[in-house]
């Protein structure tokens, strides 16, 4: 561990002798049995960019909702600017300089930028003289750190990056010093992830402070002056950025050594399993959500989609793992499946060996309140196997289970504990168990490791390239860049539905698929 | 990690309730000037103190148990299935209808053709309405709460234009062939314990015992049950794993239709003789409270229906026996209902809290 008395080591333009922006000194806060923040003391100083990193369920969310008025710590006490202060809620928040930039934003979508904005902060009844004074404020803001919105444009109409620079304004028209940002590239392609950190940058010289979390080692050594690594409630280490390695960070959430790198040999490509020709589907909304994807997966070889989210790639996923209904062909071992009809559903999908680990394994993957007995079967159930007679075979279950779990590292190893007890880690292992040794002859894998610990990623990437190595297909979606570029042996990336070209890992990098993933082509045709 | 033990959720929480209700029972009973102790003794005594009050207590209990299985049956598929009372009046129409058709010549045939003949009709009410969830997306409670109404005046244009026997006066069938009479609790046990000819109880208490294990058998052992229940817990999550929402909305409401229909084997055939209007007398409503108290477990439902078949027993007893008012004894039911059910998270949080602080104060003290 650390030493935790560094903490208030200058950073970047610190000015000496002045507190801190922001100090937290022994903050715990528990939710029933679980201690979300144990005995947490932190210090940032004025103009210096901070970032928080661990893994999901490490405290950092719980940590900054106390610091913003959301909960009420049980213990401890925050000095902002050297002066105690309590706050109750975020108004309290907002009046001692905080602002927070959300990871899912709080914009009304079909407000304008200005009418969000000032959403609020209105100064009366009227709203005329509120909007002409915000106005020129905005302008004023914009211009100072260089984030050009149009206040007039409608919340729906305009892109992710700009919504995140209206989230940020927001905070800047209501003087915050102090700026807050949960996992801001969550939904940024790398392009508009950097200039963020150009803003970001922009603003810290400009004096503000600002606390940047993530779980992303790459954005921490790229923009952050410190940073505090935190891990199960407690605040392990808080060193300068300058000074550490990703590697070094990557140890300190984890608490051992880990592979940052994937380990694979190169792919031994069979012969053609998947084939999907002009796949299209129309949403409720009547719009098109695909727009004639066209793609092979081969035996043994993992095909890596790339894109932000939110551009087909859920839509292609449901549509392979029978959840959606679509036009065009796909074709598996040769054979059309049926995309509309009777056999169109998850269940004629596992019947043709399709196996599918979900993007959400929270609202699909899992049944929460069900025991890692009866997830094990879930989507299975059907299976003569799992029954004697006319009732399930549960004892059976059972005692599958616990080969899984053990094969899989299901901590704890209970089949009886119910899905929601276990970590997110465990969790995708759970669901990665069941379908991997279905032996399938396509897996289907959305955000293999979204919310997962890096001990975790480590475990089941190797799970996905053994089960490349058997000579099965894979078909991997992933907003995380890393992980396509390390897991894939081909990658498609997809924008607006379309897939706009196809890639090999070792002949492109992320600066080249970055443009493909915000649409650019070159001309190309692919 | 659950916050609570499962003893604390089934026994202790519903038991804190009941004597919440009780307490402000006994105050209400103080206020109108009357002994709230003696009015106790008197429903105890008049409920389970003698073969006669657990006549009458486990006849009520049979039609709550029927009833409260129909709702939690819906309930594991996430379908609040609220009507139970107009399932259960087809149910009755059906009864009679079977009964009337044949001259039963046994007791042991007319039974199962009746059950089924209840459970059809019982099922068919539930189908329109669970159709229309299904296909229509309309919601269950408000067709459901429709379909009571429109049940209700089925059985009245049944009764007054097509089942009422030609000299009568009364909006009621012809009654039953002797040949359908089941038999009574006076019937079964005559030998061991002396039930008065009088107590309604009868045989569909067993049928409605072999019902919960069924019931049982059906949501936790099975394929269907397991498919319902992944359902009703996260509907996202069955389409996923390719379970067809209209099979499971369908089947079941159909399943829950077919057991608040089964309730009128006991009230038509074991009790009248004969289909009166409003043989289900709340029941129905009664159904929703009892799967709500019981947890949507049958162990839970039977022990439930028996506290309320006790309810409307003793109820009655206090009303011939004190100058307790008729209406006050629906009240009482009430605020068992209201304690049990609806304000079961009042009594839930703070249980919750002393759990918690133990926990707490047992880790400090390990560590």
């Amino acid at each position: 561990m650390k030493d935790l008395a560094d903490n208030s080591a200058g950073a970047a333009g610190a000015a000496p002798g002045s507190p801190p922006a922001i100090e937290l000194r022994g903050i715990s806060k528990a939710f029933g049995p679980v201690q979300a923040n144990k005995d947490i003391s932190l210090s940032v100083a004025k103009g210096a960019i901070h970032g928080i990193i661990g893994e999901n369920g490490a405290g950092k969310s719980t940590l900054m909702s106390i610091l913003y008025g959301f909960y009420k710590a049980d213990r401890g006490e925050i000095l902002i600017n050297g002066q105690p202060t309590e706050i109750p809620d975020s108004q309290a928040a907002i009046a001692a300089g905080i602002g927070m930039v959300f990871q899912h934003f709080k914009l009304v979508e079909n407000f304008t930028v200005l009418e969000n904005v000032v959403l609020g902060a209105e100064e009366g009844a009227l709203l005329a003289t509120t909007m002409s004074n915000a106005r020129k404020h905005l302008t004023e803001i914009a211009e100072e750190y260089e984030m050009n919105v149009d206040p007039d444009a409608v919340i729906e109409e305009i892109g992710v990056g700009q919504q995140q620079r209206v989230e940020i304004l927001k905070s800047l028209y209501r003087n915050a010093e102090i700026l807050i940002l949960d996992e801001p590239t969550g939904v940024l392609t790398p392009a508009e992830a950097d200039h963020l950190f150009r803003i970001l940058r922009g603003l810290r010289d400009e004096g503000k402070t600002i606390i940047l979390i993530t779980h992303k080692l790459r954005e921490i050594m790229d923009v952050t002056d410190t940073v505090s690594v935190m891990r199960r409630g407690e605040m392990t280490a808080t060193v300068k950025t300058a000074e550490t390695s990703p590697e070094e960070l990557a140890e300190l959430m984890v608490g051992r050594k880990v592979l940052l790198r994937v380990d694979k040999k190169p792919a031994q490509p069979g012969a053609t399993i998947v084939k999907v020709e002009n796949l299209r589907v129309v949403d409720e909304d009547k719009v098109e959500r695909l727009k004639g994807v066209s793609f092979e997966v081969r035996a043994g070889e993992i095909l890596g989609i790339a894109g932000v989210a939110g551009n087909g790639q859920s839509e292609l996923l449901n549509v392979l793992g029978g959840i959606t209904a679509a036009t065009g062909s796909i074709q598996i071992n040769g054979n059309e499946i049926d995309l509309t009809g009777k056999h169109s559903d998850g269940r004629s999908r596992r019947e043709r060996s399709i196996a599918h680990v979900p993007e959400d394994r929270q609202r699909a993957g899992l049944i929460m309140d069900f025991t890692a007995w009866e997830n094990i079967v879930f989507g299975y159930q059907w299976d003569p196997a799992y029954s004697s007679g006319w009732l399930m075979d549960n004892a059976g279950i059972r005692a599958e289970t616990e080969g899984k779990m053990e094969r899989f590292d299901v901590r704890p190893p209970h089949p009886q504990l119910a899905a929601k007890n276990f970590s997110g880690g465990n969790q995708q292992k759970i669901v990665l168990a069941r379908e991997i040794e279905r032996n399938p002859d396509l897996l289907l894998v959305g955000q293999p490791t979204r919310g997962v610990d890096i001990g975790a990623i480590e475990f089941i990437h190797q799970r996905i390239i053994e089960l490349r190595d058997a000579g099965k297909a894979i078909l991997l979606v992933s907003v995380e860049l890393d992980e396509i570029m390390g897991l894939s042996d081909r990658i498609a990336v997809m924008f607006d539905g379309r897939i706009m070209g196809e890639r090999l890992p070792a002949e492109t990098n992320e600066g080249e698929l970055g443009l493909l993933m915000a649409g650019v082509t070159n001309g190309e045709n692919s | 990690m659950e916050v609570m033990p499962k003893w604390a959720d089934v026994v202790l929480v519903p038991l804190i309730s009941l004597v919440l209700a009780m307490i402000i029972s006994a105050l209400v009973i103080l206020g109108i000037g009357e002994d709230p102790w003696a009015a106790l003794k008197l429903m105890v005594q008049g409920a389970l103190g003698s073969p006669y009050g657990w006549g009458y207590t486990l006849y009520y209990a049979t039609n709550f148990i029927f009833t409260g299985l129909a709702v939690s049956v819906a309930f594991h598929a996430a379908m609040f299935n609220i009507g139970g009372e107009g399932q259960a009046t087809l149910g009755g129409l059906g009864v009679a209808l079977v009964c009337l058709a044949l001259p039963w010549p046994h007791w042991a045939l007319a039974l199962p053709a009746a059950t089924l003949g209840a459970a059809l009709f019982g099922a068919a009410w539930a189908a329109i309405p669970a159709y229309l969830a299904a296909k229509r997306g309309s919601h269950i409670v408000i067709t459901t709460i429709m379909f009571n109404f429109i049940g209700a005046a089925v059985l009245n244009y049944m009764l007054v234009n097509v089942l009422r026997p030609p000299s009568s006066m009364d909006p009621a069938s012809a009654k039953f062939p002797d040949g359908t009479a089941l038999p009574s609790f006076h019937d079964m046990f005559s030998p061991i314990i002396a039930f008065p000819k009088s107590v309604p109880a009868n045989i569909s208490f067993l049928i409605a015992l072999v019902a919960c294990l069924v019931v049982w058998l059906l949501i936790w052992r099975t394929r269907f049950g397991f498919e319902l229940r992944a359902f009703g817990k996260s509907e996202s999550a069955a389409v996923y794993a390719g379970i067809s929402p209209t099979k499971i909305i369908m089947g079941s409401m159909l399943i829950s239709g077919a057991l608040a229909g089964m309730m009128a084997i006991n009230t038509v055939q074991g009790e009248a003789g004969r289909l009166v209007l409003n043989s289900v007398e709340g029941a129905g409503f009664i159904g929703i409270a009892v799967a709500l108290m019981g947890r949507s477990h049958p162990a839970g439902v039977l022990i439930a229906a028996i506290l309320f078949g006790f309810l409307y027993q003793g109820g009655a007893e206090l009303a011939l026996w004190m100058s307790i008012p008729r209406e006050l004894v629906v009240v009482i039911q009430g605020l068992v209902i209201l304690f049990t059910g609806a304000l079961d998270n009042m009594v839930r949080m703070p249980i919750e809290r002393v759990f918690l602080w133990r926990r707490r104060s047992r880790q400090a003290a390990g560590e």
